[in-house]
């Protein structure tokens, strides 16, 4: 690493703000891998379309195979390590996604899995858990992941099981 | 809880790790090691006449550069041929980098390690290798021609010619009411697990012992190759498979190169080394599988009952024969499927090409056999004007047939004898399940919205759980822990689940007290892999006949405590007591504690076991032929593999518009004998079928004349998405094997199997032009219905002369 190449970014990360000196061309889902030690995200492409890196940046989903580490300075990112909430008695409840996946069967080896995670999880926040789940919202929350393992049923199966659990919280 | 929990839909027990993130995979691990780059061949067929590094020298962070001349002993000879036989007279295998001659894009030819993954790309980029480049060869009509050679002293580019008869096939065609033959086609796709290969090697250079991880499907003979080719004594080599994303048969090829080059490396720099595969990798320097030339002639009477096949299959492996001739004997024996085949003759010539290695993908050959003997099928019915289900129907082995043996020789070299199975059962669920009787009604409902509809059907026989073995191993713990071991690895079968459920069950524990390990050397030496859907009939029985033992042990320790008849005994939640008698019971924990006689009491629960508490001073605390500790270690070694089955159905409608096909229906009737965990099958099942539609309609590697491969990125090959998968209805039949203690089938493969055959069955049903090479496109198949070649089916002349469309 040199000087004029590093830049220290402060980053918001899973609620925790972070700093790290890392080089200008180093990419995010490295970044976090490798300069963080949150190896949850995973790369299956370095191109953008598998999905497996998907993390959130300030909520939105993004590929961070296809970002630069800098580009989040000042920003909160959010990886599967951050989706599950603090129970106040020390431990962690999952997401309602999370719950999903496992009760549906919704991963084999995983690895596409965290990709799949933070993406319906930013889909689920965002829309009004009152109203219905359509199947057109859950092929669009989907759409745009690689999965070789599931074949997808049981990861739409799983989008429904937490829209529905999430339903019931909201009442 | 219960404890009998075979059968039951349990959740899994791996994902708790790996829905938080906390997942281990390859490169996951290491985070301060040194990283590998490699710099790999840009030609498909070319010389190397120079390799100057001088350019990467000043690289700052820099290592280490390794070229073929670094090589020495057994690292400079060829990498293995993993699976020699008779028939594979030709066999290559390249280096682990490339000497004089590189013969694919992507060959190794140089090593680099530097301080990360992005500084050992820039020094390997600036490496210069100068090339002469040599005639290519792609494809195996190209092979076949042999104008020029892959290998020089291979001037035919012949690897093989496997050739099994049944009876003297000509005879009998000649005597044949009819006969028709044709020429089809299938391409090239490949396994692409979402995780690549990756290695990571850590040599502790005070014991002088190395441990190594490894993606992979076979932990233990990557070991025992790693030994070899390093020189090293197997006691000094661990290997561990960590949680692995994905395999589909890719990953049993070993030792790849980089398996050998990281950890020589590690050991040369006395540092951790680690190299995960990117995905352009991948593409070119892994493996793939499928493509074929198929040329077929069937003799058959006017009922379409089959009096004679053969079958002359081209078969492409590549540039290179590390895996033999697996594929090829795969195809060849079980093309034919549920049926009764009088006379069968196959010869699958294995040809080289100047292109990836093929080695088994999901089907291993079988998704090609399957094409070839359902479109077989196929024509037979368009030729007689008969239904193609009563066609199948009438040449079907029977339910009283079995043990049915074909007279043909296997993979695993043991004879192919269909162990049971109920395949007119199949056919039953299956034509209800998709609705085959009522597609004419749904061809004319669509035809009236502009659509062609049209119906499809496939089915399989699948040898699985060929041997020759898989070990178990199963220790209960004084903390009441059950710790259960085998060789074989995971990639996403649930494993830690499904063998967690059968020794619960055979052993009368609570799931949650045990702990499954697999692919460790550590913990379990011996294993051959997973691949072959042989993961649950191998290890899940190996692993019952060892918690058998330990169940038949903690039973005799615990009669001599409770000072009753050991057949008076039970084992339930843990506790080992009286039948019918509350009370008299004895925690198994505590068993493990007295089977183990003590000196020392290192905790509260080992006093029980000391020297001076136990008093029985009539026997030697040890007796003879026995052991200390609740364990127990055992094998499965089938005679032969074990046949399950399975039947599929497509629904298509086509927009005559855009071409474009859609799945509207997919129907799975599935039979896999004794199921374990029924939740994991249906996604074994799911994740099958996405890849079968894949590779019918989406997925091929598109290599150019150059032997350049055009679409090696996720952006090009289409993998398909959710939206590609269509939803799939499945049916289940269980015929239990009677081969194995379980009664089990394996499971893992069979998803992919049919679904090239009964789509393309489907979309010549739904267009009346015949289809002979697969995968299809819309584009293709456009061209196919416009043009004045394409032949059209028999059923479709008929339906026109009926005046219906198509």
């Amino acid at each position: 690493m040199s000087v004029d190449t590093d830049r220290t970014i402060t980053v918001t990360v899973n609620g925790v703000p972070r700093e790290a000196t890392v080089p200008v061309r180093r990419l995010l889902s490295d970044a976090l891998r490798h300069d963080l030690g949150l190896t949850g995200t995973h790369v299956g492409c370095e191109h953008g379309v598998c999905g497996a890196c998907t993390v959130l940046v300030d909520g939105d989903p993004v590929r961070s195979c296809l970002m630069l580490a800098v580009q989040v300075d000042g920003h909160a990112v959010t990886t599967v390590e951050g989706l599950a909430r603090d129970d106040h008695r020390g431990g962690q409840v999952l997401h309602p996604v999370q719950e999903a996946f496992r009760e549906c069967h919704a991963l084999q080896c995983g690895f596409c899995t965290p990709g799949f995670l933070t993406t319906i999880a930013a889909g689920l926040e965002k829309r009004d858990p009152a109203a219905e789940l359509t199947d057109e919202e859950v092929d669009d929350m989907v759409g745009g992941n690689l999965c070789r393992c599931t074949g997808y049923a049981n990861i739409k199966k799983a989008v429904h099981h937490a829209a529905a659990a999430m339903k019931d919280d909201a009442r | 809880m219960t404890t009998k929990l075979f059968g039951e839909p349990v959740r899994r027990r791996e994902d708790a790790r790996l829905i938080i993130g906390k997942g281990r995979y390859l490169d996951d691990i290491g985070s301060n090691a040194l990283a590998a780059a490699f710099v790999r061949s840009p030609h498909a067929h070319a010389r190397i006449t120079g390799i100057d590094v001088e350019a990467a020298l000043d690289v700052e962070g820099l290592v280490a550069i390794y070229t073929y001349d670094d090589l020495t002993g057994p690292m400079a000879e060829p990498l293995p041929v993993l699976i020699p036989h008779p028939q594979l007279t030709q066999p290559r295998t390249g280096h682990a980098l490339a000497r004089d001659v590189v013969r694919h894009v992507g060959e190794a030819i140089v090593m680099v390690v530097a301080t990360d993954r992005y500084v050992a790309e820039d020094a390997a980029e600036r490496i210069v290798v100068t090339y002469e480049e040599l005639p290519v060869v792609v494809g195996v009509d190209a092979a076949h021609e042999a104008k020029a050679a892959v290998h020089p002293d291979v001037p035919d580019n012949v690897a093989a010619r496997h050739r099994q008869e049944t009876g003297d096939v000509e005879p009998v065609l000649a005597a044949s009411p009819r006969t028709l033959s044709f020429t089809q086609y299938i391409e090239r796709s490949a396994s692409m697990p979402m995780e690549g290969r990756g290695v990571h090697a850590k040599w502790d250079t005070d014991d002088r012992s190395l441990r190594v991880y490894t993606s992979t499907q076979a932990s233990t003979s990557v070991r025992a190759a790693i030994a070899a080719k390093l020189d090293l004594s197997l006691d000094k080599v661990e290997v561990i498979a960590p949680d692995v994303g994905g395999g589909f048969g890719v990953k049993i090829v070993h030792p790849w190169p980089e398996e050998l080059l990281v950890p020589m490396a590690a050991i040369a720099l006395g540092a951790e080394v680690k190299w995960a595969e990117d995905r352009r990798e991948h593409f070119i320097s892994s493996a793939h599988e499928r493509q074929q030339r198929q040329d077929i002639t069937v003799g058959y009477d006017d009922e379409g009952r089959i009096t004679a096949l053969d079958v002359h299959v081209l078969h492409d492996n590549g540039a290179y024969t590390p895996y033999g001739i697996i594929v090829p004997i795969i195809t060849a024996t079980q093309l034919v499927g549920p049926y009764v085949i009088p006379v069968y003759r196959v010869q699958v010539d294995s040809v080289y090409t100047n292109t990836v290695i093929v080695t088994p993908y999901r089907g291993a050959g079988r998704p090609q056999a399957c094409y070839a003997m359902e479109r077989t099928m196929d024509r037979i019915a368009d030729e007689l004007g008969l239904d193609r289900a009563v066609v199948r129907e009438r040449n079907l082995i029977q339910p009283d047939q079995f043990p049915y043996d074909h007279q043909l020789t296997f993979q695993d070299g043991r004879p192919v004898i269909y162990d049971s199975g109920d395949y007119p059962g199949l056919m039953v669920k299956l034509k209800e399940l998709v609705g085959w009787d009522e597609a004419e009604a749904l061809r004319s409902e669509a035809a009236a919205r502009g659509k062609h509809l049209g119906i499809g059907m496939a089915l399989y026989v699948e040898g699985t759980g060929p041997g020759p073995y898989e070990g178990g191993h199963v220790q209960v713990l004084g903390s009441g822990k059950v710790l259960v071991s085998t060789g074989l690895t995971s990639q996403g079968q649930g494993h830690e689940t499904a063998f967690a459920q059968i020794v619960a069950s055979e052993l009368g524990v609570p799931i949650e007290d045990i702990e499954v390990t697999t692919g460790d050397t550590r913990r379990f030496g011996y294993a051959v892999g997973t691949f072959a859907s042989r993961a649950a009939v191998m290890s899940g029985n190996a692993i019952a006949l060892a918690a058998r033992g330990v169940r038949e042990k903690a039973l005799r320790i615990a009669a001599d405590v409770l000072e009753v008849d050991a057949s008076d005994l039970e084992i339930d939640e843990g506790l080992v007591q009286v039948k019918g008698t509350p009370g008299a019971s004895i925690p198994l924990r505590t068993v493990a504690v007295l089977s183990n006689p003590l000196r020392y009491a290192f905790d509260e629960a080992a006093k029980q076991a000391t020297q001076f508490t136990t008093h029985d001073d009539s026997k030697p605390p040890v007796a003879e032929g026995d052991a200390p500790g609740l364990e127990h270690r055992d094998y499965y070694s089938p005679l032969r593999s074990t046949f399950a089955s399975g039947a599929h159905a497509a629904i298509v409608e086509i927009d005559p518009a855009t071409w474009e096909i859609d799945i509207v229906k997919y129907a799975v009737v599935h039979d896999c004998g004794n199921v374990v965990n029924p939740m994991i099958v249906e996604g074994q099942v799911h994740g099958g079928v996405a890849q079968g539609v894949g590779g019918a309609l989406y997925e091929r590697m598109v290599y150019d004349k150059d032997g350049q491969l055009q679409n090696a990125s996720y952006m090009d090959f289409l993998m398909p998405y959710s939206s590609e998968v269509p939803d799939v209805v499945i049916d289940h039949q269980q015929t239990p094997s009677p081969l194995n203690p379980l009664g089990i089938k394996g499971a893992g493969e069979a998803g992919v199997i049919p679904g090239t055959a009964a789509i393309a069955s489907a979309i010549e049903d739904a267009v009346g032009r015949r289809i002979a090479a697969m995968p299809i496109s819309p584009t293709e198949l456009y061209d196919l219905v416009r043009s004045p070649d394409s032949e059209r089916t028999a059923a479709s002349s008929r339906r026109a002369e009926n005046g219906v469309l198509a």
